[in-house]
């Protein structure tokens, strides 16, 4: 953003850059050299990782994958369909958890947040964006599967609905903050009580942003594994019954791979190639949106 | 102006009712916004509470043995919980994934606020972000059966060929043989390093985890560095600096504790990170120079236990009392983080970062 004008105010003309010692010249080389290598360091992982989940995974997919039960181990075919079964239930019901909550939230930050509580809340939110997956999981476990004596899809949510409770609070109030405030102020200027201000005019602008702040949460909890692990447990039958364990892909990918069962490892990248594309497909077309978004307000 | 308007103020003449019902409305939607967020902070309590309580029984019961034992037993009857080798695991791979992130993060940084890169800067930026929307379990299966049987054969033999002669240092990067307890209750069972089927072990582990928390630490290092004054790199490019000879002089110094902020914030995420590390580090219960060896962690140990676990002893109160240690841990390091960036935000005067890079740097780990 500043780099490019910074950048062109610093060009040197070239007939100083001859007169700059040899050493400082090489040095200068040397280093921006060193910064192009970090970049293709940090590419190749991303390469790699894409590369062989297409190669292993796509000869995994036929109707049969997303259709059908697991079959016995060691048996061909089969499917995991309970696992996108699983997915959709916990990850749906989380949503509508995890959404509600987390616009209020923002809106308090960005809308009436003042003073203690607010810096507080935003803290909070912050060092919540930390809390290990896992620790999530362990959580509702003590809380929601002791107190139902069962796992559940619904145990699953509430824990998915703990982690992105802050990541949709953080990234709406950025949205909601971009809004200018004239359209507030003219808004109350009509007349129009704050709340339907918020509601009528500054969320339907946000519109997009908000948005993509929820695909970004989704991404995160469609791809969790530690906290499904530990309150959905995984089931190995189709079932929609909110509170009966749940499979999901990411803890059937975990399973698998550690099965001895070479038809189960092929299961395995076929999960993750399908949850790898579900994941980079929104959070691509969240970026997309973001910044088309931020253009249009500014 | 009154008169003009008149007719499209709603509440102009401000019937009773109609004011009555909207003041209803606001203190309803405030009240409901308040809770939401007040709703955070009380979650935050209630996961310190919860895990509190659920772990106080082992806590109790083995004090401070809890922390250093080496010993592992969950067999009831038998139970002996000492967490030593899975806070040995944890550090030792979140150490090397430190070390291996961070200067390739700052690199990253750099390049990509201070360079011009033109048109690559934002396909460059995006890239980088995605390796953050990697799920965890996709990290996992990757290291398991395409990365480890590469490090196995050829990087770590590799390395013990060369940095393993080293003295000193080198002990970290030998490992021939070693007989680890590669299970509970079976402590002779000998595992030949890098050529056994489900060995993992802490060097690889902790190289899945600095390509997961790179991501992090790239966007943090960036807020920090975007914080710096243009003036002052102006000043120092007027003066004839060279890029280097500016980004060293005039950016780093600013931007020196926000980068320390970057590297707990990344820390904290590679402490807590659970099933690709579960995947590849080995499960092994050891404690030894050698990072080629089976190694476990706690985010590991909750995993791969906590289904078994019973009630009965106090076997699942020890995995929940090592959950507390974790985010304990964790939250301690985001909240250091965050203080260290805003206080280079404030040191130079900047605004308070927030925005740009934070959309993506939400979601990382799993």
């Amino acid at each position: 953003m500043s780099g490019a004008a910074v950048a062109t105010a610093g060009a040197r003309a070239p007939g100083l850059s001859r007169s700059m010692s040899r050493s400082r010249r090489v040095k200068d080389r040397a280093f921006r050299a060193s910064l192009w290598a970090c970049g293709f360091l940090a590419l190749l992982p991303l390469a790699f990782i894409v590369w062989y989940v297409l190669v292993k995974g796509v000869s995994a997919l036929n109707l049969d994958f997303f259709t059908k039960e697991p079959a016995a181990p060691g048996e061909p075919g089969g499917g995991i369909v309970q696992s996108f079964v699983g997915t959709a239930l916990i990850v749906g019901m989380a949503i509508g958890m995890a959404v509600p909550l987390g616009m209020l939230a923002a809106i308090y930050l960005s809308e009436y947040g003042r003073g203690r509580l607010a810096s507080a809340v935003r803290f909070v939110a912050e060092i919540l964006l930390s809390t290990p997956s896992i620790v999530a999981g362990a959580f509702i476990w003590a809380v929601v599967v002791v107190a139902m004596g069962t796992f559940s899809a619904l145990a699953g949510a509430i824990a998915l609905t703990v982690l992105m409770w802050p990541i949709i609070t953080r990234a709406t109030e950025e949205i909601l903050r971009l809004v200018p405030q004239e359209l507030r102020e003219g808004a109350l200027a009509l007349g129009v009580p704050r709340w339907k201000t918020i509601a009528r005019v500054v969320i339907p602008t946000a519109g997009s942003g908000i948005f993509t702040a929820i695909m970004l949460a989704v991404a995160r909890g469609m791809g969790e594994t530690a906290p499904i692990l530990l309150t959905a447990l995984g089931q190995d039958f189709l079932t929609t019954n909110p509170v009966a364990p749940a499979d999901a892909v990411p803890l059937r990918i975990y399973n698998y791979a550690r099965t001895p069962v070479l038809s189960q490892h092929a299961i395995a990248w076929g999960g993750a190639i399908v949850l790898l594309a579900a994941v980079l497909v929104l959070s691509i077309t969240a970026r997309f949106l973001a910044n088309r978004q931020q253009r249009r307000i500014r | 102006m009154g008169t003009r308007l008149g007719n499209l103020r709603p509440n102009a003449r401000g019937t009773p009712p109609l004011r009555r019902r909207s003041r209803l409305g606001d203190r309803l939607f405030k009240g409901l916004s308040v809770s939401m967020a007040a709703g955070l902070i009380a979650l935050l309590a209630l996961l310190l509470v919860v895990l509190s309580v659920g772990g106080y029984r082992a806590l109790s019961k083995f004090g401070l043995h809890f922390l250093t034992g080496r010993n592992w037993n969950p067999v009831f009857g038998r139970e002996d919980f000492g967490a030593l080798p899975f806070i040995f695991g944890t550090l030792v791979t979140s150490a090397i994934a430190i070390v291996l992130a961070v200067p390739v993060a700052v690199g990253l940084a750099l390049l990509l606020n201070e360079m011009q890169l033109g048109w690559l800067r934002n396909p460059l930026a995006v890239f980088v972000d995605l390796l953050a929307a990697i799920p965890s379990v996709v990290y996992g299966l990757w290291g398991l059966f395409i990365m480890k049987p590469v490090f196995d054969h050829t990087v770590e033999p590799f390395l013990t060929n060369t940095i393993g002669q080293v003295p000193a240092i080198g002990a970290l990067f030998r490992g021939a043989k070693y007989c680890v307890e590669t299970q509970v209750g079976n402590p002779r069972a000998c595992v030949k390093f890098g050529y056994n089927s489900n060995g993992g072990d802490l060097f690889t582990a902790g190289v899945i985890l600095a390509v997961m928390i790179l991501p992090i630490v790239t966007a943090v290092t960036r807020e920090v560095v975007a914080v710096v004054p243009r003036d002052l790199r102006e000043g120092a490019l007027a003066l004839g600096a060279t890029r280097y000879e500016t980004i060293r002089m005039a950016v780093l110094p600013y931007a020196k504790s926000g980068i320390v902020g970057a590297t707990m914030l990344g820390l904290g995420r590679a402490l807590g990170e659970t099933i690709a590390v579960s995947m590849v580090v080995g499960n092994g219960l050891g404690i030894g120079p050698s990072l080629f060896r089976p190694g476990y962690t706690i985010p590991a140990v909750i995993a791969s236990e906590f289904r078994e676990a019973t009630s009965v002893g106090v076997h699942r109160s020890a995995l929940l009392a090592l959950a507390l240690v974790l985010v304990v841990i964790s939250l301690v390091l985001a909240a250091l983080s965050r203080m260290l960036v805003r206080r280079t935000a404030r040191l130079v005067g900047g605004p308070t970062p927030a925005g740009a890079a934070e959309i993506p740097a939400l979601e990382v780990t799993g």
